[in-house]
């Protein structure tokens, strides 16, 4: 017998009424999908398509007008300690310093803990994001990837069942984003952490997700595709590029951001089925099986996949 | 760079002073009368050559600064006491008039900024009450607390409330959103949340209607002491204006000033201490 998903959202959608006599504003609507445990999902559409709203509804920060949430067999309601959320705005307490943000949270999660064991605690975790030596310094004193990272290892730091990530880097350069997205990756490795995550960079989402929600144009969003990642598990930034199915996964989500979001929200394809939103492997051959079967040269099944460099 | 700066505004600083301190000793000069003028009366009344009328000159009055700070705390009766004890009373009034009002403000203020309900409820009082000038609800104090040293502090409660609660209330109010969802996420009690989050994310904006408060309490002091009477620099004030000493005046003038200073200074660095950058 199948297991339950460790996440089901069934036909979650979010309507605001309309305001003097204009009709309701539906922002999105039959938006259904899963997530394994352990498995790292990237959401990716264009602004104003409900991303931010299906992320706090997960965390139990807003509510979804229609559809329900359920995490491990439980209605998702109202905020939990069980999910952790690093907010796009790092949201660190500018008056502690970077351990003292970790510390409010380990002390949140386990009040009996005495001052030893957080401390112990709070040092595994900000180490564990490279943020050694910069224990004492308060958020302003701290650069923007720095913050970022404090705000990761109090999201970690609370051992959450799961994990939601709201554009964490959008706001870093491009070089301190391509490192923390590193170790992102291998903390997300060691702790096998289920995570849950908002992206713009369909970079980003190539290295970090192993499944990619792709969203269609706002209003009346829906989930246009479910894109496996066939890169395989083991990603790493240096070597991603010269896997034979990235330019195949990359042109098939950039192809998506550009045009077909448009499309889909105008006229979406006959067959396609909200609950069941068809599922892709650009650049897979074999359908159904182990999805690290790309290392022979197999030709791939797409004729965009051209080198774009 | 800096040190510049300020060794120039200070050099600037003395030479205004100086300029003013000339005024103030040529306005303020003796006026020699010719001796052939003074009539046989005033020969037998004994009148002096250097009898002063008007303004004291600056070497006068920083001769009294110089006696009066000199020996601040004798008490020589209710109507004789050193300028120390005086700004001491006032001190005492304005510390309690302002802690009793702290108390009732910032609690106060604390739920007025977390109901959205509570503000609207009680902002027609406030908006009422707010500009009405202290010393109006002398009477009413006197008559129903009869004592005219309580009503001293009551008509500074009064006064410092306002400034303190709503800052108070819109500091907490303005908490930013991403603190409270990260309390929120964090299942944070409402305590917790209350003293860990929203008191230091709103301690700034409440210390600044501390500092305001204070200011307006030591206005205060000066004008509500000189109607009760019997101890205070305000009282002090009125009691030199009945004795016709100006020096005193001008003295307790400059003693408001200075103790009014430091007092601001204080607040300014509990606000500091309070205040972080984001």
């Amino acid at each position: 017998m199948e297991k339950a998903p460790f996440l089901i959202a069934d036909g979650l959608s979010k309507i605001y009424p309309g305001k003097a006599g204009k009709p309701d504003l539906t922002v999105f609507e039959q938006v259904n999908f899963t997530i394994e445990k352990g498995e790292f999902v990237c959401i990716i559409g264009h602004s104003g398509c409900g991303k931010t709203t299906i992320l706090n509804a997960l965390a139990g920060l807003d509510t979804a007008t229609g559809g329900h949430l359920l995490m491990d067999g439980r209605e998702v309601s109202g905020p939990s300690l069980e999910r952790g959320v690093v907010f796009q705005g790092h949201a660190l307490m500018p008056w502690l310093t970077a351990k003292k943000n970790v510390e409010f949270a380990v002390r949140s999660r386990w009040p009996e803990k005495n001052q030893m064991q957080i401390d112990e605690h709070c040092q595994r975790y900000l180490s564990l994001v490279g943020l050694s030596g910069s224990e004492q310094k308060k958020p302003s004193e701290l650069s923007g990837g720095m913050k970022q990272r404090v705000g990761i290892a109090r999201a970690f730091s609370i051992e959450p069942k799961m994990l939601l990530l709201d554009e964490p880097f959008g706001a870093l350069d491009a070089l301190t984003r391509g490192n923390i997205q590193e170790e992102l990756l291998k903390i997300c490795a060691i702790t096998e952490q289920t995570v849950f995550m908002i992206t713009h960079d369909v970079d980003e989402a190539l290295l970090l997700s192993d499944k990619i929600l792709l969203m269609s144009n706002g209003p009346q969003a829906r989930i246009a595709e479910i894109v496996i990642n066939t890169l395989g598990k083991n990603r790493h930034r240096e070597s991603l590029h010269k896997e034979p199915q990235f330019y195949a996964m990359r042109n098939h989500l950039v192809d998506f951001l550009v045009s077909r979001s448009r499309q889909f929200s105008q006229s979406p394809p006959k067959d396609y089925d909200p609950k069941n939103p068809p599922v892709v492997r650009p650049g897979e051959l074999v359908l159904g099986e182990d999805s690290s079967g790309g290392l022979e040269p197999a030709p791939t099944d797409r004729a965009n996949v051209v080198n774009l460099r | 760079m800096k040190n510049l700066l300020t060794i120039k505004a200070a050099l600037l600083s003395l030479i205004i002073f100086l300029f003013f301190l000339a005024i103030w000793h040529t306005a303020t000069r003796p006026v020699v009368k010719p001796v052939a003028q003074k009539s046989e009366y005033q020969q037998l009344m004994g009148a002096s050559d250097n009898k002063q009328d008007g303004l004291p000159s600056p070497w006068q009055v920083a001769q009294t600064i110089k006696k009066n700070l000199s020996d601040p705390f004798y008490d020589r009766g209710p109507n004789d006491k050193g300028v120390g004890l005086q700004v001491g009373y006032s001190l005492a009034r304005v510390a309690g008039g302002f802690l009793l009002a702290a108390v009732v403000a910032i609690p106060l203020g604390f739920m007025i900024g977390m109901s959205p309900l509570l503000y609207k409820a009680l902002n027609p009082f406030i908006q009422i009450l707010k500009p009405i000038s202290p010393l109006a609800w002398m009477p009413l104090a006197l008559y129903t607390i009869k004592d005219s040293a309580t009503s001293a502090i009551f008509v500074i409660f009064i006064c410092s409330i306002w400034p303190m609660l709503i800052n108070t209330a819109y500091g907490v109010a303005s908490v930013k959103n991403e603190w409270i969802n990260v309390a929120r996420t964090l299942e944070v009690g409402i305590m917790r949340k209350a003293l860990l989050v929203i008191l230091p994310a709103a301690a700034p904006t409440i210390m600044t209607g501390m500092r305001i408060s204070m200011g307006i309490a030591w206005l205060v002091i000066v004008a509500a002491e000189m109607l009760v009477g019997g101890t205070g620099i305000g009282y002090f004030v009125w009691n030199e204006w009945n004795n016709l000493s100006l020096n005193n005046v001008i003295f307790a003038i400059l003693m408001i000033g200075f103790v009014g200073m430091v007092l601001d200074l204080l607040f300014g660095m509990l606000q500091r201490y309070v205040t972080y950058v984001e």
